[in-house]
């Protein structure tokens, strides 16, 4: 079976995208002081990236886990956390 | 607003939620039970399997209507080393007999056929609704927000999941650590049911569970896992969520690995990846319960922390739904008595306690820390898939007897044997 990537992964799901409203937010300014980053490692999505030496994160293939906000050393203050609004994001058809 | 307050508003409907609210809405009280996915389901996933045991109890024969897979007769746990493995294969028809000890399923399915038992018992339903924060006068709970909206009842049920906002908004628990709580990876396989059965040796109808532990999550604490669905199978990882920081790979490819692993390989093949998933898992047992009462809420379910993985045993669900069924009888009976106090609805942690959800929490207290232990992924899977390896091996080598091979093996596997002997006696008396 051919290896997938995060994208390709994501791609085989069902979202329903919020483009109103991000439900998770960064606060780039602690991300900055951040040297770890775990959440780069730690998304199962792969939705944490270092672009230009800074973090980049898209909610839309966000699968809700909580992992992000679990390993964030600064968690609730660089990763703001939340469910998208109701009906909205990740919608499992098999789960 | 008197007549717009319901008995009890249950935020989430999974096996927790959903169980409460068709207990109660079976004895005539006005539930409300709130749902932020579309539908009950959609924003669930697990490995694979209910034990029937607690369901059972609550809706008798529920598999003659509900949504289930395949009733899980072989039971399968391997230890893998690179090109090794070495396995456990328990197979017992009787578990594919009524009663059936345990099913494979899939949440977006039944989680929706369990709500809407729940609806069908009375309970209203309300999809697409994120409760934002609770109501609270002189410091009872006395409803949610969602939105502009605002509803009230008499107790607030707090079953939305691990994450459990809710129950942290009620300052009923803490943000819990990643050493807590595990990261599972899943991806949905579709492959035809005969080959299916083929593959894991099943007769019609039978399905397998299988775990995994070893060089799969490459030395971090976890496991990968196996479920066959009628016709696919759910195959993912594990991983502490602590120890996944420190992973030099990330979450999916670890999965992406696994998968191409040797051992796996001729198991999916031909299959077709339709879905990927990832949540959560709390793993702290006992010792990562929230206080489950206050005034005015009860929490209930992966919320509360009630899950139990024992490396060769992983349960949940049952948990949910009996603690749903707790929950639903401690509103009840504070009903009766018309005080939603913490006083009056501590009535709920007796009744966990008196059923095998806190009992069984209880006994196997110590497993989370048992599972801390790195010998378990490392030198143990190494130990037991090289001796087992050399056993069956024939070169025209000197023989050596059991007792010299097992010595030799534990010198290259760097087995202790004080720590073993540890290690036996913890495992033989903690899990």
């Amino acid at each position: 079976m051919k290896r997938l990537s995060a994208e390709q992964l994501l791609g085989l799901d069902k979202f329903l995208v919020d483009d109103d409203e991000g439900h998770i937010r960064l606060n780039k300014e602690h991300c900055r002081e951040c040297a770890a980053k775990p959440c780069t490692i730690a998304c199962p999505a792969g939705l944490y990236t270092i672009r230009d030496g800074e973090i980049s994160f898209d909610y839309a293939g966000c699968l809700e886990c909580g992992t992000c906000r679990v390993v964030c050393p600064k968690s609730g203050v660089a990763i703001i956390w939340n469910y998208p609004r109701g009906g909205f994001g990740v919608q499992f058809r098999y789960g | 607003m008197a007549e717009d307050k319901f008995t009890a508003i249950i935020v989430g409907a999974g096996p927790a939620g959903s169980t409460a609210a068709m207990l109660l809405a079976r004895e005539g009280h006005e539930v409300l039970l709130i749902e932020k996915g579309a539908s009950p389901g959609t924003k669930n996933m697990f490995g694979g399997r209910l034990y029937s045991h607690a369901l059972n109890r609550i809706i008798p024969e529920f598999w003659e209507e509900a949504p289930v897979e395949r009733a899980v007769a072989r039971e399968i746990v391997t230890f893998l080393n690179d090109g090794q493995a070495v396995s456990l294969n328990c197979h017992n028809a009787d578990w594919a007999r009524p009663p059936y000890h345990s099913f494979t399923l899939l949440r977006a399915e039944f989680d929706a056929w369990l709500a809407s038992k729940a609806e069908e018992a009375g309970a209203m339903l309300a999809c697409n609704i994120r409760v934002d924060d609770l109501l609270a006068e002189n410091g009872k709970i006395t409803g949610i927000r969602a939105g502009e909206d605002e509803m009230f009842a008499d107790v607030v049920i707090a079953a939305d999941g691990v994450n459990s906002i809710i129950a942290q908004k009620a300052g009923l628990s803490r943000m819990f650590s990643a050493r807590q709580v595990a990261t599972g990876v899943k991806q949905i396989i579709e492959l035809p049911p005969e080959t299916i059965e083929q593959r894991f040796q099943l007769n019609g109808g039978e399905g397998a569970a299988q775990l995994f532990v070893g060089d799969c999550t490459k030395g971090l604490q976890g496991g990968g896992f196996l479920y066959t669905n009628k016709q696919s199978v759910s195959l993912g990882l594990v991983v502490n969520s602590a120890d996944l920081e420190h992973s030099r790979q990330k979450a999916p490819d670890l999965l992406e690995d696994f998968k191409s692993s040797p051992h796996i390989v001729p198991l999916i093949e031909g299959g077709e990846v339709v879905e990927y998933s990832a949540h959560l898992i709390p793993e702290a047992g006992i010792g990562m319960m929230p206080r489950v009462f206050g005034d005015g809420i009860l929490v209930a379910g992966d919320a509360a922390g009630f899950v139990l993985n024992l490396g060769y045993v992983v349960r949940g669900m049952d948990f949910a739904i009996a603690s749903g069924e707790a929950a639903a009888k401690a509103v009840m009976e504070a009903k009766r008595q018309n005080d939603f106090s913490r006083r009056s609805l501590g009535v709920y942690h007796k009744l966990l306690e008196e059923s095998f959800v806190l009992r069984d929490l209880e006994a196997y207290r110590r497993a989370p820390e048992f599972m801390e232990n790195r010998r378990l992924y490392e030198s143990y899977p190494d130990f037991v898939t090289s001796l087992v390896t050399n056993l069956f091996t024939i070169n025209g080598g000197r023989p050596a007897h059991l007792y010299s091979k097992i010595l030799s093996q534990m010198k290259q596997s760097k087995i202790n044997p004080a720590k073993l002997a540890v290690d036996s006696w913890r495992g033989a008396t903690w899990l």
